[in-house]
């Protein structure tokens, strides 16, 4: 028996345990002479990582030697005296669908299940992610409500929608579990009022974004934040408890909640939770976000990329559904239609919502008019407008049901499209920049209701960090490992050269506050919107536990200066185009020279590194100066 | 003609202006620029040991996060030749300044496990450094640790440097030990070629706002040279050794000072990092007028003349030096 990863820690390879594993399969297999098989081993040690440097080498050879050391003899006994088990894959109050099919495809059954089992429609249940409690990390976050000022920051951070918020009235606490925690709200006029924040341990990844955005600091001990990393095992259990209550606290009511400010953000209900991808991925949280925005009335085109793996990779989705069961229609389509995909589906959407307004019309005496005239002239912008709405779409229902023959019945099957839908094209910059271009420019041109949201990594992420027009300057990618020698697009300036498309420039770990508004702007302009949303990546080769600071220097060196235009200021005689970011005030090489894609040049290419650099630099001066221009300019 | 040559560790230099390791000596250009300068010597910017592993570690880590792990993308790093973090980059950097440039280059080292100090040393003096200089950067943090420890942690990493290289080996430490001279003997009686008096502790400051504690880096001023200055005077020409002076240098006031307290060499990195490699120009011409306006013929003659050397008990001269200076500062006030 060997302890590989605490073995791999020590010689200072990481995570890595392929050295070492290898080191335990010559040395008891008895394949060669054991000596011979170590010799041989080292021997490949020094061809395969002498490029890599002594250093890497010298961290291998230790692991050989400590790896023989730790190596342990462990006696069969002769009976099972354990009396752990492993838990069941899923809860048993799981849906019937997760435990006879998802469940089983996740224990790597999926074979022996029948075609029978799967739904017939093509449609596929969402909200499956949760059922899995992959429990990946052996650290998660523990909140001290003491210390917390209950800004939302994690909540709004987390990649994985681990982090919670409710607030709800103090008798409820009566039924808290031994080691729940809470809080005063932090609002003045509601003594009553307490605010828990509920970390889904067992969904955790470990990524430690919650505890980097953090700005409560504990007033004895200024290294402690309000929220730390601990070890798991100590908190599991008492979790688990806690988690159970939260549950059964109400969401707060969406129209009680600000949805201007991340403070309130933290009281949505998310609708796209513990995805799969990558612990501290820099693309989920905007996804989640607009899930806690429009989820409830969202229908999503996503493009082939890594939105589309952790999005729907079986046997589970992360896109979920609220408790009255709505939740975001999710669909994927290719890297090369997407947005004509999305645009299909808002053409789908404005015909449904045609022949829904037609029959309601023409059924209003059946009806009632005066619920039709309200449904028909229903403002649906606010939170509250949208509530009414969707409860005359359910008197409408109501009434319909109560009635038979052919034309009710087919406003009853396009109803729902009363209550306006918020159709999302989504995809990374793999599609938006290069494969999709042309199409997401056509949809782009159609002046059609529609919000593209490009979550942009600067590289195809999902097949291993080839470079895209999207790709920056100096930066190494495959299929650039000189170094990109061309700028990337400034796909938002092309957009805004149409003059009636909203556009954003948005870094959630910059200014969360302003990808909110932007958000929130997009998804309100009636004409086609574009959010090009700055995602930090494994691809960029940072520790993704800085991919909020790396956002930040992005934005502070005007690397990616945050930017709105939006059409509609122009009806007030407005400039259209607001700068959200101050002028550089530090260096692109500051920012850059913390990630390896650009460091990786650096050390192999000194000279043409900093050639391409200098270069960049310029390119990021240049670009500030238009910006400041259009800014500056009157409405 | 004043002659302004003097010797450092044994070697030969035009005269007593050296760059002290700094940010100008990254690249070669900047080693070139110093040399154009005007430096005698140049003493290139520490090599981490720590920072070198760290950097390995982080830069193998961060390659290989992911990869493997998912059939679509086998890894999410283009591999690239030459691509290496390790020592390789400082010694090409070692290899080529020698190449480039006919003044002495001088390597700095920063170690941070006993092998390491060894084994760079090694390496550095393979790839062409005339001498090496031991930046033993080390803060005393724990509480367990004795004087008596720290002191011996500096001995045996002289100890096991000036073993394995053949090149001369100087030491630059802070002032921080309770008896600094008897530090000073004792390194030079382990061979130190050279001290180089003082490394310059960069004291962080605290983040009020943020509650974060966040480095502090400012350039020195020459009223730093005081400590320095001291010291010098109390060493000179009681170690074998020779003195580097570092810190405060800013204008050819603190060279000259310098050299009249007994330093062999003269360090200087803020002044040129305010005012460029050029700098040491000036300095030189601020020297050579200083000397020659007093009739010195050379600054072997001036070199120690205001040193402690001629005290027979230089702790009562210090004793007598604190009594005057606070005095002085009363003789200051106006009288009520
Ligand atoms: C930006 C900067 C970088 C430095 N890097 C090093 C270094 O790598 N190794 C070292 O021993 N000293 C280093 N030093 C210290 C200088 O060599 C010198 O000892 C110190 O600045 C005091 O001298 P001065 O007053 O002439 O600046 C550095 C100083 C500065 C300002
Ligand atoms: S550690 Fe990462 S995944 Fe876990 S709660 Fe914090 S942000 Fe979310
Ligand atoms: S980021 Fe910190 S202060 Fe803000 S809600 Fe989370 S734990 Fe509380
Ligand atoms: S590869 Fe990048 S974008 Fe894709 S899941 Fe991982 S971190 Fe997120």
């Amino acid at each position: 028996m060997i302890d590989a990863g605490e073995v791999a820690r020590r010689a200072g390879l990481g995570g890595r345990t392929n050295t070492i594993m290898q080191t335990c399969f010559f040395a008891i297999s008895g394949v060669l002479p054991r000596e011979a098989a170590l010799a041989k081993i080292r021997g490949a040690i020094e061809k395969s990582y002498a490029v890599k440097g002594r250093e890497v080498v010298r961290k291998n050879f230790e692991a050989v030697d400590l790896t023989l050391s730790s190596l342990a003899r462990v006696p069969v006994p002769e009976a099972v005296t354990s009396r752990r088990y492993r838990l069941p894959l899923v809860g048993d109050h799981a849906p019937p669908f997760v435990r006879e099919v998802t469940a089983r495809m996740m224990a790597g059954r999926g074979d022996e299940l029948p075609v029978s089992a799967f739904p017939v429609d093509g449609t596929y249940p969402s909200g499956t992610a949760r059922w899995e409690k992959r429990g990946i990390s052996r650290v998660v976050p523990v909140w001290e409500p003491d210390v917390c000022i209950q800004c939302g920051n994690c909540s709004l951070v987390c990649p994985h929608a681990v982090i919670r918020a409710k607030f709800y009235p103090d008798k409820r606490l009566e039924g808290a579990p031994a080691p729940w925690k809470s809080a005063p709200i932090d609002a003045r006029g509601f003594p009553e009022i307490r605010y828990s924040l509920q970390v889904y341990v067992d969904d955790c990844t470990g990524c430690a974004l919650c505890v980097e955005v953090c700005p409560a600091r504990d007033k004895q001990d200024s290294s402690r934040r309000a929220i730390n990393m601990a070890a798991k095992d100590p908190v599991v259990a008492a979790e688990r408890e806690n988690i159970q209550f939260f549950e059964s606290l109400p969401w707060n009511d969406r129209s009680r909640v600000d949805f201007s400010t991340v403070r309130g953000a933290q009281f949505l209900e998310p609708l796209f939770e513990f995805s799969g991808a990558c612990a501290g991925c820099g693309e989920t949280p905007y996804l989640k976000l607009a899930s806690q925005l429009f989820g409830d009335r969202m229908v999503t085109a996503n493009a082939t990329g890594c939105s589309s793996i952790y999005g729907g990779n079986l046997p589970t989705t992360p896109w979920a559904k609220n408790a009255a069961g709505r939740g975001p229609a999710w669909s994927n389509s290719l890297f090369e239609d997407n947005a004509e995909f999305g645009l299909g589906l808002r053409l789908a959407a404005d015909a449904h919502l045609e022949q829904a307004r037609g029959l309601a019309l023409e059924l209003q005496d059946l009806i009632g008019r005066e619920l039709v005239a309200e449904i028909l002239g229903a403002k649906q912008r606010l939170e509250s407008e949208l509530r009414a709405q969707r409860a005359r779409v359910d008197e409408l229902k109501k009434r319909l049901t109560a009635r038979a023959g052919p034309r009710p019945l087919a406003l009853l099957s396009v109803a729902d499209h009363l209550v306006r839908r918020s159709v999302w094209i989504v995809g990374g910059d793999g599609w938006a920049y290069d494969i999709g271009a042309g199409g997401l420019d056509h949809v782009l041109a159609s002046g059609r209701d529609v919000n593209v949201l490009v979550l942009d990594t600067e590289v195809y992420s999902n097949t291993g960090g080839q470079a895209s027009k999207a790709t920056p300057l100096a930066a190494v990618a495959k299929f650039s490992a000189g170094g990109k020698s061309t700028g990337k697009k400034d796909l938002a300036l092309q957009a805004i050269s149409y003059g009636d498309v909203y556009v954003a420039r948005v870094a959630f770990g910059a200014n969360p506050q302003q990808t909110l508004l932007a958000l929130r702007e997009a998804e309100a302009y009636p004409g086609p919107s574009l959010v090009i949303a700055y995602s930090h990546c494994i691809a960029h080769g940072i520790n993704m536990q800085h991919g909020l600071s790396q956002q930040s220097l992005a934005v502070s060196s005007g690397y990616w200066p945050l930017l709105r235009y939006n059409p509609a200021a122009r009806a007030s005689g407005e400039n259209p185009f607001s700068l959200d970011s101050g002028a550089p005030r530090t260096r692109f090489r500051e920012y850059a020279y913390n990630e390896l894609r650009y460091r990786m040049l650096q050390q192999a290419s000194p000279t043409h590194a900093e050639e391409l650099m200098k270069r960049a630099e310029e390119a990021v001066t240049r670009r500030w100066a238009t910006y400041a221009e259009m800014a500056g300019r009157g409405g | 003609m004043v002659d302004l040559s003097t010797r450092y560790m044994g070697l030969p230099l035009e005269h007593p202006l050296v760059a002290s390791a700094g940010p100008l000596t990254k690249e070669l250009d900047g080693i070139k620029r110093l040399e154009d300068g005007g430096a005698a010597a140049i003493v290139m910017f520490s090599l981490f040991e720590e920072q070198i592993r760290h950097e390995a570690a982080a830069a193998e880590h961060l390659s290989e996060v992911g990869s493997e792990s998912f059939a679509e993308s086998l890894s999410y790093f283009p591999s690239i030749g030459g691509f290496q973090v390790g020592p390789e980059r400082y010694l090409e950097l070692v290899r080529r300044a020698r190449e480039s440039v006919g003044v002495p280059i001088i390597a700095s080292l920063n170690g941070s496990s006993d092998d390491g100090w060894v084994e760079y040393a090694r390496l550095l003096c393979q790839a062409g450094a005339a001498a090496i200089e031991l930046n033993v950067y080390f803060v005393p943090a724990d509480p367990s640790l004795t004087g008596a420890n720290v002191e011996q942690r500096y001995l045996d990493i002289l100890g096991a440097v000036r073993s394995e290289v053949p090149v001369p080996v100087a030491i630059k430490l802070g002032p921080f030990f309770s008896s600094f001279a008897n530090m000073a003997k004792r390194l030079d009686d382990a061979g130190a070629d050279g001290l180089v008096l003082f490394n310059r502790f960069y004291q962080p400051d605290f983040d009020l706002e943020r509650r974060e504690v966040v480095p502090a880096l400012e350039l020195s001023t020459p009223r730093e040279a005081r400590l320095p200055l001291l010291w010098l005077g109390v060493l000179h020409g009681q170690l074998r050794a020779s003195l580097a002076a570092s810190t405060g240098v800013e204008s050819p006031v603190e060279v000259v000072k310098y050299l009249l307290a007994g330093a062999d060499v003269v360090m200087t990195t803020s002044s040129l990092l305010r005012h460029g490699a050029g700098h040491l120009a000036e300095l030189r011409a601020g020297l050579e007028t200083w000397l020659s306006a007093h009739d010195y013929a050379s600054v072997a003659q001036a070199r120690g003349s205001m040193s402690h050397r001629k005290v027979s008990d230089p702790t009562a001269f210090e004793r007598g030096n604190y009594v005057r200076a606070l005095e002085s500062y009363d003789s200051r006030r106006p009288s009520r």
